[in-house]
């Protein structure tokens, strides 16, 4: 198949950017998306030109390294894959297709499509871990978990970091990202003693880099997992929760 | 150049939200957009108990005069003997006063803040799938009620727009003031803003609020279409059906 790739392309962080049409021509349709950027960065390098840098890894969905907004969604037109698993065949509609990186205060421009995502990280190192003892780990089974909690938990532990969720949010607000590192651990026993303090420190550290949410849905919609914002309820649930608690008595259980 | 780590690294007015955290609980909620949101969704929520009894009230216009003018004095009487006349009128105006502000200085903190978090926007087209055109205009629709809700005040509440006003004469107010085609045409297009925003809000406020339950989630969309469209049809009835003469003198 033809087309045209319409691609940001910007030299550094403050450089000024713009986009840049690459005819491709005579491309397989069973291409992922990224394998289509290597053919044309090889093209570009033969060129001698500059390649063009975008972020990726284990390109089976599970790192959270790509990230590119393809004709104005995150991850483009599939729902629930990530870029890597985007395929040709399910653009063939399209003569050109545009593709520019995740736009943020909080995702500074690298390089053309890369972008730094370390104010994720930001978020979890403010409460997205629960303090374990060291030494041998306990017996999975000594701790009883409801089936629907430990699925709900998994549900939220299923969160690549990859940014979508920022990405296309029309207010570029961090809701999802924060909602599902905190779940996973807060719906489980074992996250349980620092779930009031962790709500507290994950949130007022995400609202250092991202916008405040007002309930689009874009999130869920763009996620390759597909998390819920029924995650989003728990965190400000716990967020309001955690205003009232005494720190003093979270050893008590009744 | 800019290194990795100078990128990283923000100082505190290069941050989108609050940095420094109040050590007053309340100006430390306050200070979150989570917090003020959650003021929104409880403001809201009382704007939207308002909005229903205030179109209940108001429909009695229907009844006939007797019927809107005795319900206006019940207003102005409401706690008497227990409080002087007009006491919980203003107890709840106040509270409306209160509603109102909390709800517009939060919507125009949050906005900007939602600027801060995209300073370079998309350079090419974006392809919304949930967001819908209620939820994208909360703030459009919510200015225009903001205005029309001034209008709103002067024309029935102080008369300064209605040559005919008469305190106290409530029903004849009403149908002098809708009776004038354009002034019924700001009231149902208002209205149709009211509907737009009621119709996101009144979703949106049980995410803010957490109130959030598999088994009820489906009713919640219901629910605001449900509330959206009475409020719709409640309220443009009145200006309609006066302005086209078919209630009226
Ligand atoms: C009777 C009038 C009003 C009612 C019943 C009402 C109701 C609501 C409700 C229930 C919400 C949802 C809150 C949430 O998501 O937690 C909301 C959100 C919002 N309201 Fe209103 N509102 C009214 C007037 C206004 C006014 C006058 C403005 C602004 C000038 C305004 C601006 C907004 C904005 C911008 C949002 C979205 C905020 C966000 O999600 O970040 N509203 N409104
Ligand atoms: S490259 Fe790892 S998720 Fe796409």
């Amino acid at each position: 198949m033809d087309l045209n790739l319409k691609v940001w392309r910007q030299a550094g962080p403050d450089a000024v950017g713009r986009f840049e049409i690459y005819p491709m021509h005579d491309v397989s349709e069973d291409m992922s998306f990224l394998e289509l950027f290597d053919v044309l960065n090889e093209q570009l390098e033969t060129r001698g030109e500059e390649p063009v840098a975008f972020d990726h890894d284990c390109r089976e969905g599970i790192c959270g390294s790509c990230a590119m907004m393809i004709d104005g969604r995150a991850h483009g037109p599939e729902r629930g894959t990530a870029t890597c698993q985007l395929h040709l065949r399910k653009l063939t509609d399209r003569e050109t297709i545009t593709v520019e990186p995740w736009r943020a205060a909080g995702f500074p421009i690298i390089k053309d499509l890369a972008v730094d995502r370390s104010a994720l990280d930001r978020i979890v190192e403010a409460g997205g871990y629960i303090t374990a003892p060291t030494g041998a780990a306990r017996d999975a089974n000594e701790i009883l978990v409801a089936k629907q909690a430990s699925d709900a938990a998994m549900d939220a532990a299923a969160c690549i970091g990859c940014g979508a969720c920022v990405a296309a949010c029309p207010n570029g607000a961090g809701q999802l990202f924060t909602a599902a590192k905190y779940s996973h651990l807060s719906l489980l026993p074992q996250g349980q003693p620092e779930r009031f303090t962790r709500v507290v420190s994950m949130v007022e550290e995400m609202e250092r880099w991202f916008g405040s949410c007002t309930n689009h849905g874009e999130c869920e919609a763009a996620c390759p997992k597909e998390i819920s914002v029924n995650f989003i309820a728990m965190l400000n649930r716990d967020y309001v929760k955690a205003q009232f608690k005494n720190p003093a008595l979270s050893g008590q259980r009744h | 150049m800019k290194t990795l780590q100078d990128l990283t690294k923000t100082s505190d007015d290069e941050a989108v939200g609050s940095t420094r955290r109040p050590t007053n609980p309340i100006r430390r909620f306050w200070s979150s957009a989570v917090g003020k949101k959650w003021v929104m969704a409880v403001s809201g929520l009382a704007l939207l108990g308002f909005v229903l009894v205030h179109m209940v009230g108001n429909l009695k216009i229907f009844l006939g005069a007797v019927h809107l003018d005795e319900y206006a004095e019940w207003l102005h009487t409401l706690g008497e003997p227990a409080l002087p006349r007009t006491v919980v009128l203003w107890g709840m105006r106040l509270g409306l006063i209160a509603a109102f502000g909390l709800h517009i200085v939060a919507a125009a903190q949050l906005t900007r803040m939602n600027h801060k978090a995209r300073p370079v926007r998309y350079q090419s087209r974006r392809d919304y799938v949930a967001a819908n055109f209620a939820s994208r205009t909360m703030r459009w629709t919510g200015v225009i009620i903001a205005l029309f809700l001034l209008f709103h005040l002067a024309d029935l509440s102080w008369g300064t727009t209605n040559p005919d006003f008469v305190r106290g004469n409530t029903y004849d107010n009403v149908i002098a003031s809708f009776e004038r085609v354009p002034v019924a045409i700001l009231y149902i297009l208002a209205n149709i803003a009211l509907a737009i925003h009621i119709f996101h809000g009144s979703w949106s406020m049980f995410q803010s609020l957490g109130w959030n339950n598999p088994r009820w989630n489906p009713i919640r969309r219901y629910f605001a279409v449900t509330f959206a469209a009475v409020i719709a049809v409640g309220n443009i009835s009145m200006p309609l059906l006066v302005v086209t003469g078919v209630v009226g003198k």
